[in-house]
């Protein structure tokens, strides 16, 4: 019984860690001669101060809930995900296949086929290094790594080629037809009577994300597959006791991992661009590690994590605006600094204080 | 017990080559070593024997500097001496051979001999003279060896020879050897007691680790009996025989006496006939044995540790491949394909509590109630529709276990890494016991246990046993063997060195069998 | 197209591999120290970076692009401490510590770099001193018109900057530290059985932090190279995922250092091709995208990774922080 309470290792933990990540942030915008209070000021005003400001924060976290989901799932099973960001590109060429192929009469009909075509093109992306890992011992990490880069030359090539829009220079396809274009917000809740920017992408997929939140924890909790692969994750020689089959679980955690990552294309391509680009992903794949990693591979966490994420993201472009000399990258910095400080040196924090609980208990006892 | 009359080297030699006095090591919660004193004379062969899990390779690994003890003095040669780390150790003239040999496998031979003791920055004259010791050495202790062979194409008797070469190189006057037969064929082993006597000869001092009571016999000139962290006796080779150190190592508890009837023999649940089981690294485990199990008895298999029995229990829940044949019932298992895994097995009606339950038997990240339905989450009464597992059934089941097998505290919500060995234990044998098996394999189902819970463990074997079930039990413990089964065979090398009904056997005769005396000597 | 102008093109190509691959092989190696003492390292992408930066900012202001590589090499190193810090010390995943560093590195070079210059994230462009010269290797001019081998001389191996020579001698200076010397086999060691290392009597954290730190050094040499000789000012995102092809060179060469020079000359080469044909024509019966050149080394890397093409293994003991006490 030598450990600290739950409560510290889910919440104190990382709530210190969270703390030094802003703490060296900060000192990074002293360094180039700015307040960081002022930056958070305008961060936090910029993210929640208006309609707009809010949709942006929410549709940003919309694509950190299906990236981090997506690196939780694997976690889960031991398995670090890395090609989030070439699962999300891929499936943004299912998404738009599935969107060109027809002239689609109404969103309700277009989102479910969509949705599959994402999911599919996203899991199939993640099979290859999952087959891989179970099959040949292949570091799952460095192949993940390797097919974003195939990825990104493959969205080229066809993007380039066949799916090229003959309208334009640019390498993007034609625009999706409009009966596929996605509600947003807006159009949402301005029936209700509820004034929300017109500007903003956010839009139903959001719904989509908190449903994939609930699922995942249904599939994590409440299924025999989670089951499986939490035990599987937890103790590999424990499975093979319980007869769980490594190859089966390690090949079916990355289809769904890889389908989650597919789904931010729906957001972006889907619900937001209206048409195939190059890098639409931007690294929120990467950011999924993050999320993840902040909200501890819980979904809860991970939907207060990529709020926070989305909140960074709007209120980094905001920062712009205000404090020029401040780039938007501030937030890669912090994003870095987060992912370095909850996930690479958590025993700069955990150590510590399981030491100081220890001494405690001693005391007490 | 009167250790301390036992330490009869000190009377002969001045200056011992090793004392040890008072060492104390814990791992956390765990008291791997407790208070121990011995000393070892200069220019013997010192056993060390003892259970897997006595302690004997934390002392060593003290030593040599690898673990800091937490309380105790060494003295090398009689001088007081500190050994923070193994430099220190090399400097005391200590030389060590790992159990799990410590070479760097895509090195050559020689670069792992001069590996830490390079004379410059290159390495180019340190391998010159390595070259040159090792053939001297070679020759004096018939230690042959390719330098310039890449160790993992070496066999591993080869690979062990490196290691001793290692320490010789380093000039160590005292050797340990941390279970060094372990993974060697009887001819190895013998030529390695060749080197070792050699060793002796020309005046180091060898320390022997091992739990083989044959090679404490053949090699050694004094013995040191170490059992759950403590020294429990140190004697003369000479004086002593293997059923006298056998049960020094396994010790008399408070006869915990079983209340149980004759058993009810029904008919054969469990044959095996001519089971084989390879591990990794293809060594034969287990050597081509057969013997059956009826319903209503318990099949003991008794013997010292690392003799096959967890091979044997493996292969029978499905952990591992063989070849040979298992039938339940006189239904043929499949040994290697697709249904050997441990759903099938259970599927058979086979339940299984593994040796290892931290390891094996538990998800320590899980709670109980997630641990109590481990490995038959398929059960259709765990199951709320095709998708949903019950959690509701399954934690009111798992109350009703903890409660039936009296786990404290009884909380289903607790992580199993939070109960005491013995309540872990339970939750264990509680959810393979309640299933009803037609057979169970049981796997040390107390070590680590408190005196409470071995009784209460006892019972509920000893109760699914008079409810008409086969048992396989394997236990290092005599006294379990002695006061549980009713019947017991003897493993020895990967082999059934002989069967004898409980009843009328005694801790003498199987003594001398887990000793690997033959059966007609017996 | 006659023989001359073919043989124009293939100086031409080759004289690009050798410029394309410097930064390859610097970061490769530099990888290669740090894998071969147990320490993945997938944040090669991110010291680059940030040693590009600031090198291209030191050489800048001091009008010495050497003094630029030095810049460089001390940042790469303090992101090589980060490393250390997190892999060995605080037993952390050294591969989230890559990856964190390596979006640290994205981040920092642009926010520093707005806030100095105001140039969305470039620096000022490099003149005179500040950047690096090409090096006229003796008798360059001279050997030209010797047929064939002339060429090859004069305008492939000779006229580069100083750091494409200073990276192709670094690789037998690196086989022969790693293969030749105490601190090699100590390092290579510790890679493979951390625990022969300690039994023997050697410190594995003291030689693994030496490891990380050789990788800082040569990645800010890669990075250095980058923007003050094969750009003369830093730009966004200049390593663009060559940390990453590094990687796979450092798979493909079974980490080995001259394997290792092979592959990042043929990743080179495929980079090269990539640029200088956008699209091959295969005897016009089908042409090969230039996406496909480009992502080969990365496809090649699969395939050796899956074992189906000679088995690629790391190094045992790689990606796991050392812990005596059980």
């Amino acid at each position: 019984m030598d450990k600290m309470p739950r409560w510290a290792d889910v919440f104190l933990v990382p709530f210190i860690n969270l703390v030094l990540a802003f703490l060296v942030a900060g000192l990074v915008v002293l360094a180039i001669g700015e307040n960081p209070l002022h930056a958070i000021y305008f961060m936090v005003k910029g993210a929640l101060g208006s309609t707009s400001g809010l949709g942006y924060t929410l549709y940003y976290a919309t694509n950190y809930i299906f990236t981090g989901l997506a690196v939780a799932v694997a976690f889960h099973a031991r398995l670090f995900n890395i090609g989030g960001e070439g699962q999300a590109a891929v499936a943004g060429l299912g998404a738009a296949i599935v969107l060109l192929a027809f002239d689609w009469p109404h969103w309700s009909l277009a989102l479910p086929f969509a949705v599959l075509g994402a999911g599919v093109f996203g899991a199939a992306w993640a099979f290859i290094p999952a087959y891989l890992q179970a099959k040949r011992g292949s570091h799952i990490v460095i192949t993940t790594i390797m097919f974003n880069f195939i990825g990104a030359a493959l969205m080229g090539y066809l993007l380039n080629g066949i799916l090229k829009s003959p309208h334009t220079q640019n390498a993007e396809s034609l625009p999706f037809p409009a009966g596929a274009h996605l509600p947003t917000a807006h159009e949402v809740l301005a029936p209700l009577g509820i004034a929300f920017s017109k500007s903003a992408p956010l839009n139903i997929s959001f719904l989509l994300a908190i449903a994939c939140t609930v699922l995942v924890w249904f599939l994590l909790w409440r299924t025999r597959l989670g089951y499986e692969i939490r035990a599987f994750g937890h103790s590999e020689s424990a499975a093979k006791y319980a007869g769980i089959p490594a190859v089966k679980i390690t090949i079916i955690t990355m289809l769904i991992s890889g389908a989650l990552a597919g789904m931010l294309s729906i957001n972006v391509v889907m619900g937001e661009q209206e048409h195939l680009i190059k890098e639409f992903v931007g690294g929120a794949g990467f950011v999924g590690i993050a999320v993840a990693l902040m909200g501890r591979s819980h979904p809860l966490g991970i939907v207060l994590a990529a709020l926070l994420f989305g909140m960074l993201t709007q209120g980094g472009f905001e920062l712009l605006w205000e404090m020029p000399t401040i780039s938007r990258e501030m937030v890669l910095v912090i994003q870095a600094l987060i992912i370095l400080f909850t996930g690479a040196l958590n025993n700069l924090v955990h150590d510590p204080v399981e030491r100081i609980f220890l001494r405690l208990r001693k005391r007490k006892s | 017990m009167s250790e301390q009359s036992t330490k009869t080297g000190r009377q002969e030699t001045a200056a011992p080559a090793i004392e040890l006095i008072g060492i104390s090591k814990a791992f956390g919660p765990v008291q791997a070593n407790k208070d121990i004193s011995m000393s070892v004379a200069k220019g013997a062969i010192h056993g060390i024997v003892g259970e897997n899990g006595a302690g004997k390779s934390t002392l060593m690994s003290i030593l040599y500097g690898f673990y800091k003890a937490d309380a105790g003095e060494i003295f090398v040669n009689g001088v007081a001496t500190q050994i923070p780390d193994s430099q220190a150790a090399i400097k005391a003239g200590i030389g060590m051979v790992h159990q799990h040999f410590m070479l760097v496998e895509n090195f050559t031979v020689l670069e792992n001999i001069i590996l830490g003791v390079e004379d410059g920055a290159l390495i180019k004259p340190s391998l010159a003279k390595a070259r040159s010791v090792l053939l001297e050495l070679a020759h004096e202790y018939e230690l042959e060896v390719d330098p310039d062979e890449i160790v993992e194409n070496l066999s591993v008797g080869h690979q062990q020879r490196v290691e001793i070469l290692k320490a010789l190189y380093r000039q160590a006057d005292i050797l340990i050897l941390d279970e060094p037969t372990g993974v060697l064929t009887p001819t190895e082993a013998e030529h390695l007691f060749r080197i070792l006597r050699n060793l002796r000869d020309q005046g180091k001092t060898i320390i022997l680790i091992t739990h083989k009571l044959k090679e404490i016999m053949n090699a050694t000139d004094t013995v040191s009996v170490m059992r759950r962290g403590k020294m429990t006796a140190t004697v003369k080779t000479a004086e002593t025989s293997p059923p006298e150190l056998a049960e020094l190592m396994v010790g008399r508890k408070v006869l915990l006496q079983v209340d149980k009837s004759p058993p009810k023999l029904g008919e054969t649940v469990l044959e095996v006939s001519d089971l084989r089981v390879r591990n990794e690294f293809g060594v034969e485990r287990l050597k081509g044995i057969s013997f059956n199990v009826r319903a209503g008895e318990i099949l003991g298999i008794a013997g010292v540790a690392g003799n096959g029995q967890s091979e044997l229990l493996e292969v029978l829940g499905g952990i591992c491949t063989g070849t040979g044949s298992i039938k339940v019932h006189g239904d043929e298992l499949d040994l290697t394909g697709n249904h050997s895994d441990g759903q099938s097995r259970r599927a058979r009606g086979i339940a299984h509590v593994p040796e290892d339950r931290q390891r094996l038997g538990l998800i320590m990240d899980f709670m109980a109630w997630e641990n109590a339905c481990f490995g038959y989450h398929h059960d259709p009464k765990y199951q709320k529709n095709w998708l949903m597992m019950d959690n509701a059934a399954i934690l009111a089941d798992a109350a009703a276990k903890m409660e039936n097998f009296d786990i404290r505290p009884p909380n289903p919500r607790l992580l199993a890494q939070n109960f005491s060995g013995g309540n872990q234990q339970k939750i264990v044998l509680a959810r393979e016991i309640e299933r009803n098996p037609e057979i169970l394999l049981v796997g040390q189902p107390t070590r680590g246990v408190d005196i409470g819970a071995i009784e209460f463990i006892h019972k509920q074997i000893v109760a699914l046993r008079d409810a008409g079930k086969a048992i396989l039990l394997v236990s290092v413990e005599l006294d379990e063997i002695l006061s549980l089964t009713d019947r017991v065979a003897v493993m020895f090398d990967g082999n059934i060195q002989g069967e004898r009904v409980t009843a009328e056997t005694d801790e003498k005769e199987l003594g001398l069998m887990m000793a690997g005396a033959s059966e007609e000597a017996a | 197209m006659d023989f001359a102008d073919l043989f124009l093109q293939f100086t031409v190509t080759l004289d690009m591999t050798i410029r394309l691959s410097t930064v390859l092989i610097l970061a490769c190696l530099a990888g290669l120290f740090s894998e071969r003492a147990g320490i993945f390292d997938i944040g090669l992408e991110g010291k680059m970076l940030i040693a590009a930066f600031f090198s291209a900012a030191a050489a800048y202001h001091s009008g010495n692009a050497w003094i630029g590589v030095l810049a460089g090499i001390g940042a790469s190193m303090v992101f090589a401490l980060i490393h250390g810090l997190a892999s060995i010390t605080y037993r952390g995943n050294q591969l989230i510590s890559g990856v964190a560093l390596n979006f640290l590195a994205s981040g920092l070079t642009v926010v520093i770099g707005n806030a100095w210059y105001q140039k969305g994230g470039s620096t000022p462009p490099l003149t005179g001193n500040g950047r690096f010269h090409e090096i006229t290797l003796p008798f360059a001019d001279l050997l030209r018109d010797v047929p064939m081998l002339g060429p090859l001389y004069a305008d492939v191996l000779s006229g580069h900057k100083p750091i494409v020579y200073i990276a192709f001698l670094v690789v037998p200076l690196s086989w022969w530290v790693l293969f030749r010397t105490r601190f090699g086999l100590r390092l290579r060691a510790v890679g493979e059985n951390p625990a022969s290392v300690d039994t023997a009597g050697v410190s594995v954290i003291r030689q693994r932090y030496a490891a990380v730190l050789i990788a800082g050094v040569l990645c800010g040499i890669a990075g250095a190279y980058l923007s003050t000789s094969q750009a003369a000012s830093f730009g966004k995102e200049m390593t663009a995922g060559r940390g990453f092809i590094a990687l796979a060179a450092l798979i493909f060469s079974k980490w080995r250092p001259f394997y290792a020079l092979m592959a990042c000359l043929l990743f080179g080469l495929l980079e090269a091709i990539s640029n200088l044909y956008p699209s091959i024509d295969v005897i016009g019966l089908f042409s090969i995208p230039v996406q496909f050149t480009q992502a080969l080394p990365y496809i090649l890397t699969v395939v050796i990774l899956a074992g189906f093409v000679g088995k690629a293994i790391p190094p045992k003991a790689g990606g796991a922080p050392y812990v005596k006490e059980r």
